[in-house]
């Protein structure tokens, strides 16, 4: 029985057969230059540009009245915008994983799905950083988090897990960035070979840098999308335990833990792994792009979620140990303000999101019903939103003294800089799929078998 | 004599277009033989065989580490001036050279500096961006970012002579073989 399953896995390829070299390309191609938009595209666009103007609305509302249009308080002083930069931050954490990690691992089923899971990193780090940047108040003068020689000789605190924040959020961006451009430089040449109309043939052809597949070439770009890897994999860990060490160095009870940063790092893994099964299930369903995105991602992606789901409900387990096992009476009076205090519905949703829901991956049948996991993955997107909502509200509304606590609640501009940041990913993440190839080109003849055998062994 | 000087002016090298990479690499080890040292492959695809028999030295990881040491010293040296030399501060009687702190920005800068090393390196060395190349003159070559394989021989090579370098290619398994002419 074991075996027969085994085997079944196996033969589900990351390929369907029957592809060649140019079948590939052609079929990748196809979408972005001749195939007509699918109505889908119009009305899907229609309602993230809405939101994209939710957004900006939020924010001009918030420039205009100051940062007191706020629900934020002085003992919640982080709330909505923190719990939505360290949500997007985290969502951003896949993409990274999938395009560098399972690259250094040879994990040739990530070929498909990296491209657009890169965008998907690219977009959401997008999105994180509008809270922070509003939330120092006064945006026009976020430059002062920037060392720069200035009249007052002054220094930012170097000592402060706010301003290396700062550093790997923008090393991260920018990396990011590098790395989605330098995978898309080759299959750029390819649109602009490809293009009809002289406009796109000039506009993809200044993306592609006049990239013409010389094999001297091919052999500096693979030693510099590897090195890419390697250095964005230990970079995507240092960014959010950057993060949590932003709760973890502060002594509130709730955030002064050590588990935090692999807690948080996994944490990000999970709900990054959740957005991209959320959006490559509708994706390859509208596109028609079964044999690229083949039931063996989804079981593969389906199983990191269970494996990082599970380090997180430890790391659940292990803050509810500590305050128990520490004998703190500031630490007990956490946990029983976070099950039974003023916000216990959100952490008793946030236990059935995250360390009930995902427990249904251990079904090969719950693996291979691709419902079931759009499903689950939704569940675990609102799951991770919760737990930061728990993290930074409950821990801050109710810390050492009862005459400083006091209650959150957002306010609508709260609500459409969120709603609006969903807007804003998916807008960009729209027109990325109208205008690039989500799928690497490149990288996916390099599985097509006819390619396999020209590669043979790799002398690496 | 005469006749590769009367080439090189209007002549950029010889174009072979095959269907397989085997076929390519064929064609190398065949224009080897035939005294050939100066070519370049085109492929939709990186093979490590084609740069391995066309013998391609790559400094790249060299500059990469330059670029990540900068990025450390750069990190780590802009705090201990910050907070040693230029605007030393007690906080909390804790030490000027709180070096442990600094290790968060110094990881992020060598990071960044490493990244972009690796990118505008690779970008460098391989001379782009070049928006124009007497190879994308060629008729059919476009096939070159989808399913074909192409072997130039170089003008520059000092044993090159374009008719000789014809006949060579038109010897192996090419479905076509042109002159490029020299913009």
């Amino acid at each position: 029985m074991t075996q027969g399953t085994r085997q079944d896995e196996r033969t589900s390829e990351v390929i369907a057969p029957g592809h060649t070299l140019s079948t590939v390309t052609d079929k990748i191609t196809k979408i972005v230059l001749t195939r007509s938009t699918p109505l889908g595209w119009y009305l899907g666009f229609a309602v993230a540009f809405l939101l994209v103007m939710v957004l900006l609305a939020s924010l001009a509302g918030l420039l205009w009245k100051g940062i007191g249009a706020w629900g934020e308080n002085v003992p919640v002083g982080w709330a909505f915008d923190i719990v939505n930069f360290v949500w997007w931050i985290g969502i951003g954490h896949a993409g990274t994983l999938i395009s560098a990690i399972l690259l250094l691992f040879r994990q040739e089923w990530r070929t498909s799905i990296n491209r657009f899971a890169e965008a998907m990193t690219l977009f959401a780090v997008a999105c994180a950083g509008i809270f922070p940047l509003f939330h120092v108040g006064r945006p026009w003068l976020a430059y002062w988090l920037v060392p720069y020689p200035n009249t007052m000789a002054l220094w930012p605190q170097f000592r402060s897990p706010l301003l290396w924040d700062v550093f790997a959020v923008s090393t991260y961006g920018t990396v990011s960035a590098l790395f989605w451009y330098v995978g898309l430089i080759p299959d750029l040449a390819t649109l602009r070979d490809r293009a009809k109309s002289r406009p796109w043939k000039i506009l993809y052809g200044i993306g592609a840098m006049g990239w013409r597949g010389a094999a001297r070439h091919w052999e500096r770009y693979e030693t510099a999308y590897l090195l890419l890897a390697g250095l964005a994999t230990p970079l995507v860990v240092s960014v959010h335990t950057v993060v949590s060490l932003d709760f973890a160095v502060g002594i509130i009870p709730g955030w002064h833990a050590t588990i935090f940063p692999p807690y948080f790092v996994a944490g990000a893994i999970y709900s990054g792994f959740a957005m991209v099964l959320t959006l490559a299930i509708p994706l390859r369903k509208i596109y028609g792009l079964q044999d690229f995105i083949t039931l063996r991602h989804l079981q593969n992606m389906a199983k990191i979620v269970l494996a990082t789901g599970m380090i997180v409900v430890y790391g659940y387990a292990m803050e509810a140990f500590f305050a128990w096992y520490s004998a703190n009476p500031y630490e007990e009076a956490m946990l029983a303000n976070r099950m039974h205090g003023p916000y216990g519905w959100a952490y008793w949703c946030l236990l059935a999101c995250n360390a009930i829901t995902p427990q249904f991956l251990w079904f090969k049948k719950v693996r291979s019903s691709v419902v079931a996991l759009f499903v689950i993955a939704l569940i675990v997107n609102v799951g991770m939103w919760l737990e930061r909502f728990v993290i930074v509200v409950t821990s801050l509304a109710r810390d050492f003294l009862p005459s400083s606590w006091d209650t959150y609640s957002p306010t609508r501009y709260e609500i459409g800089l969120y709603v609006g940041s969903l807007g804003l990913f998916l807008a960009l993440l729209f027109l990325f799929i109208r205008f690039l190839p989500m799928i690497s080109i490149f990288e996916m003849r390099t599985l097509v078998p006819a390619g396999e055998e020209r590669r043979a062994e790799e002398p690496r | 004599m005469s006749a590769p000087h009367k080439h090189a002016h209007r002549c950029f090298g010889v174009l072979a277009e095959y269907t397989s990479g085997e076929a390519l690499l064929e064609a190398i080890e065949r224009s080897k033989q035939d005294g050939f040292t100066k070519m370049e492959a085109y492929t939709p695809l990186p093979m490590h065989e084609v740069s391995h028999a066309l013998g391609h030295e790559n400094d790249l990881p060299k500059y990469v580490l330059g670029g990540g040491i900068l990025g450390a010293v750069t990190g780590f040296g802009m705090q201990y001036f910050a907070a040693v030399i230029h605007y030393p501060i007690n906080v909390g009687g804790k030490p000027l050279n709180s070096w442990p702190a600094f290790i968060p920005i110094t990881f992020e800068l060598t990071i960044l500096f490493a990244a972009l090393t690796a990118v505008l390196g690779m970008l460098a060395l391989n001379g782009l961006p070049r928006p124009h190349h007497p190879v994308f003159g060629v008729p059919g070559f476009e096939l070159a970012s989808r399913d074909r394989f192409f072997l130039m021989l170089l003008h520059y090579d000092p044993r090159f002579d374009a008719d000789r370098a014809l006949a060579t290619l038109r010897a192996t398994r090419a479905n076509t073989v042109q002159e490029v002419p020299h913009p």
